[in-house]
Formats: structure tokens, C-alpha cells, sequence
């Protein structure tokens, strides 16, 4: 099981508390990860990626065992830890403001 | 008796006011979605119940949000069990895809619009700034958007296509953002004639379809803006918010950035309505909803100092359809207010004596429940407010 931690206006949205636990089939990347937590919560779908070109939302950010994954390719495998769920997957509203 | 529904959208939430007919005693629920920007909820007219919202954030896009049951219950149109999935198992979620139309069987929908700096720029989909229901289907609905173009949803919102001629109109090139963004704010629907649409988009101008929304020209003659090179351009000018009493669709005011209009002729041609206001800069306008000659405007000191003149927050009411204007302000504060009000946030009942609402951008409702005469606020604290609809029950 692949674990997977929304911002909390995502929880609110998609009406689920705490973290997502999904079945991704491996290779184990951003883009399937984000594949199998839209095709679970449809009602996110746009709101992390664009709905067309996929791409990251610009003020939203990938963190994973402590590294900042925002910039990778979508389709580089995640660290092992994330594919093995032993850690989650963060997905993170970038700070902005003052 | 009757019962008063408003819909606030603010920037942190969306609040819902009711009363009965008497207007003197008010619940309020919310903050609803709370966190994010709630530009603007609309119910439908057919079916009161049935709420259209648009949810957007600068970190998560844009959401549309649905009730069926008065705002006690919202979904995302789409997202039921039964609806996760298309026929080949792809999740369909689409009530927040918002994309335009490039197909060439629609035309020749522009890829780019003027920018700031006067050089070409792509059309980029940024939120929905305007839900309108049609007069006849609750599952029908049209969406003005920034960057400006109109689309609609025939299936509750589950779904949303552009209507691209709009955008494929030949002035397209020459439209361009004002301060707050490339807007389409303003849709009017014509109550007798079910093909004709008149829209507003700042900074480009007022536009009119009767066709359905095949295809569309600007309906700017008379209007005059000194910030063009040509003040009587076709389009590029400002237009902060349009309206009609339905009764008189051919009879339009409007808002603009500067000036007071009125046109007789459902936009062919505009005349200044100005007269004597203190200054005719400002955001929303609305007509009585029993006297189609009455009609309202809050006066803001000026394009930069968005607060009312003298720090003294004053409607003013012209029953002449414009032109002479009197000062309503009892009930009002009428010294040390600096807030704004902005153009979706005024709306009338269809109460006898016609209510009349405003917010502003210091989170104060106000509310008239006799045209004007008087104001009392139904809540003071609110975050910044973005809108205000207001829907009579029976």
C-alpha cells in the first residue's frame, strides 16, 4: 500500500480524514501515485495537476522522506520507502505570503 | 410567507443569511468551504434549491460546487459513486475542467489577448468568477471565467464547454486585463428572448449574442474611456457591471470604471446617466425589482482610492433611470469607512417593499428591507465579501 498525505483543504474536499492508502501498481512514480488518487477521489482531479497537461499546480509541492521531489520528472521511480509504504508520499501547499 | 436566501461569497468562505418576509431577523451559516475563495453562488430559477458556487484557490485551481437541497448539502457535480468512472474506466471528474476551445470546427478561437505591456499573451483559464442558471433548466448553467470567455454546462455542471465564438470574435486580439484580471463578470440573460446573451468583460467591453451564443459583436458605441488611445474604441473599455430589469431587457445600465450609462437599445448605443453623483466611479449597479427606473450605484472616490468619497459609505438611488441621484444613507456609516464594495456584491429581493443588499470588502452585509430608505447590517465581520445574491422563497 502506497501512503499518501493531501493538504488539509484536499481532505476537506475529497471527505476523507488522516492519510490515503492506495494500490499502485509498480513502477512507483509521481505520476502513478496521482493517477491512482484521482481515479479514488475524481473530485480532485485538476486541483494538484492540470487537467490537461498533467503538469504539477505551480503553488504545490512533493515532499518524500525529506527531500523535496516537486522538480523531478513524474515518471522517475519513487524512493523505496514510498513504494514500500513505510513512508508517505506528501503532497503540500506551497508557503506563500508574508 | 415568504422566506430571504443570501448567498455571500467571501474571500475566506461562503455564508448563507435567511429571514422571513418580515427581513428583521437573520440566521447565518458558514463559513462554507471554508478557506477559500468563494467568488460567486447563484441559485437557480427554476429550481431555487439547486445552488451553483465557484470555489477557487491560488494553490488548488478551481472547484464548482452543487446543492439540490438549499445549501445544507454541497457535492462537486460528477463525484457520486456511480458517476467515478467514464464507460472505459477512466475517473471523469470534470466539474472544475475548464478548457477552451481550440477545435476548428467552432471557428478560429484566439490563442493570445493584449497583455500589460501591449505584446500578445496566451489565454490562460484562472477561476470562475460568474455562475448564471438559465431561466428554464436547472441543469443548465453558463460561467464567466478569467482569462475572459463564457462556457456552459447543460448536465448540472458535471461537465463544461466554451462557447467559442465569443472569444473568436475579431476584437479578441485587443482585449486585455484590467487590475483585478481579464474577466467576464457580467451574463444577462434575456427573459424574452431565449437567444440573446449580453456579457461584460473588464477590460474589453460589453458584447451581445442573438444567436444562442454563436456569435457575438461588442455593443460599445457611446462609451468613453480617457485610459485608451482612442476613447471611443470599440472594445477595450472597463465595464465593471451591467443590468436590466427584466420586464425592460432592452433597457441596460451599466457601471463602468468611470461613468454612469443607459442604453434603450439592448446596448446597440450608450448615454451617460452620471448627473449628479459625487463621483462616478464605481463597481456594482442593480435596478429595483418593481420599478424598472430605479435603479442603484455605491460611489467610490476613484480607480486608486477604492473607498467611498469622504470616508461616508452612501448608495445612491436614481428613480429617473439615472441622471438625478439622491444619497441613501441612514443606517450607514457616514464617517471613517474606507471599505469598497465590489460588482457581483449588490442584489435585490422580490419582496414588497423591494429589499436591497450589499457587502463590503470589510466583511459588513448590509440590508434595506424597504428600497433603500434605511440600512441595518445582517453581519458586520465577515471576511473581505466577493459577492451577493440574494433569492426570494416562497
Amino acid at each position: 500500500m502506497i501512503r499518501v498525505v493531501l493538504p488539509p483543504h484536499l481532505r476537506t474536499l475529497a471527505r476523507v480524514d488522516g492519510e490515503l492508502e492506495l494500490e499502485v501498481k509498480a513502477p512507483v512514480s509521481q505520476r502513478s501515485v496521482l493517477d491512482a488518487v484521482e481515479a479514488r477521489y475524481p473530485m480532485l482531479r485538476g486541483t494538484i495537476r492540470d487537467h490537461v497537461t498533467l503538469l504539477r499546480r505551480p503553488m504545490v509541492r512533493f515532499f518524500a522522506c525529506g527531500e523535496d521531489l516537486s522538480h523531478e520528472s513524474p515518471d522517475t521511480p519513487l524512493p523505496d520507502a514510498i513504494a514500500s509504504g513505510s513512508e508517505p508520499f506528501l503532497i503540500i501547499g506551497a508557503i506563500a505570503g508574508g | 410567507m415568504s422566506k430571504v436566501r443570501v448567498l455571500v461569497g467571501t474571500r475566506k468562505g461562503a455564508f448563507i443569511l435567511t429571514s422571513d418576509g418580515a427581513r428583521k431577523r437573520w440566521k447565518v451559516s458558514g463559513p462554507h468551504f471554508a478557506g477559500w475563495e468563494i467568488y460567486h453562488m447563484k441559485g437557480s430559477p427554476v429550481n431555487p434549491d439547486r445552488i451553483y458556487a465557484s470555489q477557487t484557490s491560488g494553490w488548488f485551481g478551481q472547484i464548482i460546487q452543487r446543492s439540490d437541497n438549499g445549501g445544507k448539502t454541497w457535492n462537486t457535480p460528477g463525484s457520486s459513486a456511480e458517476e467515478l468512472s467514464g464507460p472505459d474506466g477512466t475517473p471523469k471528474g470534470e466539474s472544475n475542467k475548464f478548457v477552451y476551445d481550440t477545435s476548428p470546427e467552432t471557428g478560429k478561437p484566439l490563442t493570445t489577448h493584449q497583455w500589460y505591456d501591449g505584446t500578445q499573451h496566451p489565454w490562460e483559464f484562472k477561476r470562475v468568477w460568474h455562475l448564471e442558471p438559465s431561466l428554464h433548466d436547472p441543469d443548465h448553467v453558463y460561467a464567466g471565467v478569467e482569462d475572459a470567455a463564457l462556457f456552459e454546462s447543460k448536465d448540472g455542471g458535471k461537465s463544461w464547454h466554451e462557447l467559442a465564438g465569443l472569444r473568436g470574435s475579431d476584437t479578441g486580439p485587443k482585449w486585455q486585463p484590467g487590475a483585478g484580471g481579464m474577466c467576464l463578470h457580467t451574463i444577462l440573460l434575456d427573459p424574452s428572448n431565449p437567444n440573446r446573451i449580453s456579457i461584460a468583460i473588464s477590460a474589453a467591453g460589453t458584447f451581445r449574442t442573438d444567436d444562442g451564443g454563436k456569435t457575438w459583436k461588442p455593443i460599445n458605441h457611446g462609451l468613453h474611456s480617457q485610459f485608451l488611445p482612442d476613447p471611443t474604441a470599440e472594445v477595450g473599455h472597463c465595464v465593471h457591471r451591467i443590468a436590466f430589469h427584466p420586464s425592460r431587457p432592452n433597457t441596460l445600465f451599466m457601471q463602468k470604471h468611470w461613468d454612469v450609462m443607459r442604453s434603450d437599445n439592448a446596448g446597440d448605443s450608450w448615454q451617460e446617466v452620471s448627473g449628479n453623483l459625487p463621483t462616478d466611479f464605481g463597481f456594482p449597479i442593480d435596478v429595483h425589482a418593481h420599478e424598472p427606473e430605479t435603479i442603484y450605484v455605491v460611489p467610490i472616490k476613484s480607480d486608486s482610492e477604492h473607498y467611498p468619497p469622504s470616508g461616508r459609505l452612501r448608495v445612491y438611488r436614481s428613480r429617473a433611470g439615472g441622471n438625478e441621484w439622491e444619497a441613501l444613507t441612514k443606517g450607514l456609516p457616514q464617517r471613517n469607512c474606507y471599505v469598497n464594495v465590489l460588482r457581483d456584491a449588490m442584489s435585490v429581493d422580490s419582496l414588497e417593499p423591494c429589499g436591497i443588499y450589499f457587502g463590503t470588502t470589510g466583511g459588513q452585509v448590509y440590508a434595506s428591507g424597504n428600497a433603500g430608505d434605511s440600512w441595518k447590517p445582517i453581519v458586520r465581520d465577515l471576511p473581505a465579501v466577493l459577492s451577493v445574491e440574494v433569492q426570494t422563497l416562497p
